[in-house]
Order: C-alpha cells, then sequence, then structure tokens
C-alpha cells in the first residue's frame, strides 16, 4: 500500500487513500531510450504477476488529435500550446492514472509533468505559473531520468529517425536557424531545466549512456525497490 | 509569455459578466454601437473559438468525457488563445476592448464544479484585469424565467447535468444557476465589479453604464486618428 500524495490538491473527486498501485514515471529526451525500456520493464513486471498500465503525453482521447493537428500547423501561442497539453495530460490523468492505480495497477508513464513543465519554461513560461498549472498531480513514486550526452542522443537520433524532430529541435523557440544548432541549444535548455528540478522533485538520475541490457538490469533493481516499498511484500 | 500584469498599456478593456439571460449580452451589444459611432478604436471579442479547441470541446462534451478539470482547462486554452491573439494586441494597439464574459466566468462556473478556487485564479493570472467589469445582477428567478421560456431545449454542461444535482434537466439548471450566482455574488469585492440592476428597462441600464463608462475612461483619446 503506498501512501499518494499530491503537489497541491488533488483534482475534484480523487480520493488519495484509494489509490493503491504504484505511479512510476521515465522522463529523458527522444531517443534517450525510454519506449524499450517500458516495453521491457513492462514484460518483467507482467511475469512477475503485476498488472501494467502504460501512459504517456499527446495520447488523450479528449485533445490528442487536436495537439497533433495544432503541432503540424504551429499556429498555437506558447501558452495555448501549454494549456492544450495540461488538458492532455489531466484527461489521462483522471480517465487512464487515477482509475489504474484505484485499480492496483502499476503504472508506467512515457513522461510526465515535468517534461511539460521543462518544455515551457524552456519556451518562456513563468515557472510558478507552470508548477500551479501541475500542482493537481499525483507525486510519482519514482521518476527515473534518463540522463544521456548529447553525443549519444543526436547518434541515436539519427539511426532510428534520419532526421531530426522540428519539435525536439525547438525550432519554434528561435534558438537558431541552423537544425543541428537549434537542436543542441534546445536540449542543453532542457536538460538543464530538468537537473533544477531534480532539486524540487527528486528525481533518480539514470546513466542512458549504457546498452539496452544494461540499462534494463538497472532499472529493474531500482523499480523492485518501489514495489517492496509501495506494494507490501 | 511572460505576464504584462502591472504593464500599463494604451488599451482599456471592459468586461460583462451575469448569468445566461441577464441581458449582459445586449449591454455590450449596446456599448459597442455608441462607441463605434462616435468614431473611437473599439473592439468587440466574442466567444468564439479556434477551430482545434472547438473540435476538442464539441468532442469531449458529446461523449460527456469532461471532468470538473478537463472542463475547466479547455476552457483555459481557448481563452489563451483568444487573449494572446486578440484581447492583448488590441490592448497594445490601444484599442478600447469589449468582452461578452471575461475570466470571472470560469472562475464561477468552473467552482461550483468543484474545482479549488485558488487553483483557478493562478491559472488565469496571466490574464489582465479589465478596467470596467460589469456584474448584470437579477433575481434567481427572473434569470430562469428568461432562458426557459425562450430556450427549453437545455444543454447536458449548460445545465450543470455533469454534477448530478437532479436528474430533472430544468431543476439541475436551477440549481446550477443559483449556485453560479452565489459564485459571482461572493466575486463583487474580491475584483470590484460594478454592480448594475438587471431588472431596470434595457435604455435605462444602458444610460448607467455608458456613464459609468465615460467617467472611469477618458474617451476621447480613443478617437480614430484616421477617418474610415
Amino acid at each position: 500500500m503506498s501512501t499518494q500524495r499530491f503537489y497541491g490538491r488533488p483534482p475534484a473527486g480523487v480520493d488519495p487513500s484509494k489509490l493503491t498501485g504504484a505511479l512510476i514515471v521515465i522522463e529523458g529526451p527522444d531517443s534517450s531510450g525510454r519506449s524499450t525500456q517500458i516495453a521491457l520493464v513492462t514484460k518483467w513486471l507482467e511475469e512477475q504477476g503485476y498488472a501494467v498500465e502504460q501512459v504517456g503525453l499527446k495520447r488523450s482521447f479528449l485533445v490528442g488529435q487536436e495537439l497533433e493537428q495544432a503541432k503540424q500547423g504551429n499556429v498555437l501561442s506558447p501558452r495555448t500550446l501549454s494549456l492544450f497539453y495540461a488538458t492532455d495530460f489531466y484527461d489521462q490523468f483522471e480517465n487512464r492514472i487515477v482509475p489504474a492505480l484505484r485499480a492496483g495497477f502499476v503504472v508506467l508513464a512515457d513522461r510526465y509533468i515535468y517534461t511539460l513543465m521543462a518544455r515551457d519554461i524552456v519556451r518562456g513560461a513563468e515557472p510558478e505559473w507552470v508548477a500551479s498549472l501541475y500542482s493537481m498531480a499525483l507525486v510519482p513514486d519514482a521518476v527515473f531520468y534518463f540522463m544521456t550526452s548529447l553525443k549519444t542522443l543526436v547518434e541515436r537520433t539519427f539511426t532510428a529517425h534520419t532526421e531530426l524532430d522540428y519539435w525536439e529541435s525547438g525550432m519554434d523557440c528561435g534558438l537558431s536557424r541552423d537544425w543541428f544548432g537549434s537542436f543542441v541549444q534546445y536540449q542543453r535548455k532542457l536538460k538543464a531545466e530538468f537537473v533544477k528540478m531534480r532539486e524540487t522533485y527528486g528525481f533518480e538520475i539514470v546513466n542512458a549512456n549504457r546498452t539496452v541490457a544494461a540499462l534494463d538490469r538497472d532499472l529493474r533493481g531500482r523499480i523492485q525497490l518501489v514495489l517492496d516499498r509501495t506494494q507490501g511484500a | 509569455m511572460k505576464p504584462d500584469i502591472g504593464e500599463a498599456l494604451p488599451g482599456k478593456l471592459i468586461a460583462v459578466e451575469g448569468l445566461d439571460g441577464s441581458g449582459k449580452s445586449t449591454q455590450i451589444y449596446l456599448v459597442h454601437q455608441w462607441l463605434k459611432s462616435r468614431g473611437y478604436r473599439v473592439f468587440f471579442s466574442e466567444w468564439n473559438s479556434s477551430v482545434l479547441v472547438k473540435d476538442a470541446t464539441k468532442k469531449g462534451k458529446k461523449r460527456q468525457l469532461l471532468t470538473p478539470t478537463t472542463f475547466s482547462l479547455i476552457h483555459a486554452t481557448d481563452f489563451a488563445d483568444r487573449y494572446e491573439r486578440q484581447i492583448l494586441p488590441l490592448l497594445r494597439a490601444g484599442y478600447i476592448v469589449l468582452c461578452d464574459r471575461y475570466i470571472y466566468t470560469a472562475f464561477a462556473r468552473d467552482a461550483v464544479r468543484g474545482c479549488d478556487e485558488e487553483w483557478l485564479r493562478r491559472l488565469y493570472g496571466f490574464a489582465r484585469r479589465p478596467d470596467i467589469v460589469f456584474l448584470f445582477r437579477l433575481p434567481l428567478e427572473v434569470a430562469l424565467g428568461r432562458i426557459l421560456e425562450g430556450r427549453p431545449q437545455l444543454k447536458y454542461f449548460e445545465a450543470g447535468m455533469d454534477l448530478n444535482l437532479s436528474a430533472d434537466v430544468t431543476e439541475s439548471f436551477r440549481i446550477f444557476q443559483g449556485r453560479v450566482l452565489d459564485q459571482y455574488l461572493s466575486m463583487v469585492n474580491e475584483f470590484g465589479f460594478t454592480v448594475m440592476d438587471a431588472t431596470l428597462a434595457v435604455h435605462e441600464q444602458q444610460e448607467r453604464v455608458r456613464s459609468v463608462i465615460e467617467e472611469r475612461i477618458d474617451l476621447a483619446y480613443f478617437h480614430k486618428r484616421y477617418a474610415s
């Protein structure tokens, strides 16, 4: 039985004492290996008899599609975009994460409020405003931040996609007209925000420059500790 | 994206608030006509949403998927879009901007739905406080009568059906509107609303509204520099 807490007040109608599952968050940039690891961990947890629910960003039924469209056209102001993302987050939070935790699932979140907050802050949002916006989120049982060197990130990105993504390169931020230059600056800024947030939110930093197998072993050990702590014997 | 709450802008912002049926839209319409005919730089901002937000709202409402939180956020998204693309640029350009409903509608309605009041105020913290907010106050029964008489088909969220106040739509609407009214009244001092007696004749109300505006805003400044 874990003791669930919220950063601020929980959303209307959510009773924290009823949330018996565990919420585990994986944070980190694209190509840091998040989805690969989540797939491996899911398999491992299910083998052990845990029910797993996977959630991620931009997957809500409510606005997931609209967000994708908005990003294609890049027509929304930064604040509108961040509120759209917040809507998407809370829709999934209330309709998927909370019910799954109530049913005792282990919820694996492929990114959580921290990515959203970091992106907003890099785009000029006031940190207090952003923190308040997401204050109704549940404090996870663990947050693993996949830290990679920029070199690794660049190599993995080009291996997987052959080109850099517009948003992951922060091209909307006007940092540089050079795509690669913008990618480097943007990822540095995001990383700096994560490092800052680490103090406030207590991330565990995981070295993601390693092989898939090495990272998986490390992660399993850490998750086992979380489950021992929160899910009883 | 920084808030510019403290920064003085050349424009002025006037908002009207009140229950459905309070006659606020008529009053702001008449203000718009008056200021236009006098040749002032004035803009009327309507609650028409961007297409994207409209689609999402429609989808959520149709499937009754919205929780108090997402209901509130989707409207905040919509408001932010309009605020940053329209209201704020107009204020910077030196216009009188007229708003039929503003953030107080969200404060009242979302609080009735159970959202935390502090959270709501911070959520909308980026929006400037208007120079004048008129609250059109009408006894609940009169406002209900006006609406229920003319538009018997109440929509699900409009009637507050998501709050399970009553299985009967009309009864739910009554209770919901009553609570919204209480919220409005509790904000009068907090935000310095100018309360208007909405039981008076339309032209009488308009006369008072105009005199408040003339008193509080130096209209001469807003004369158009170019004839149009």
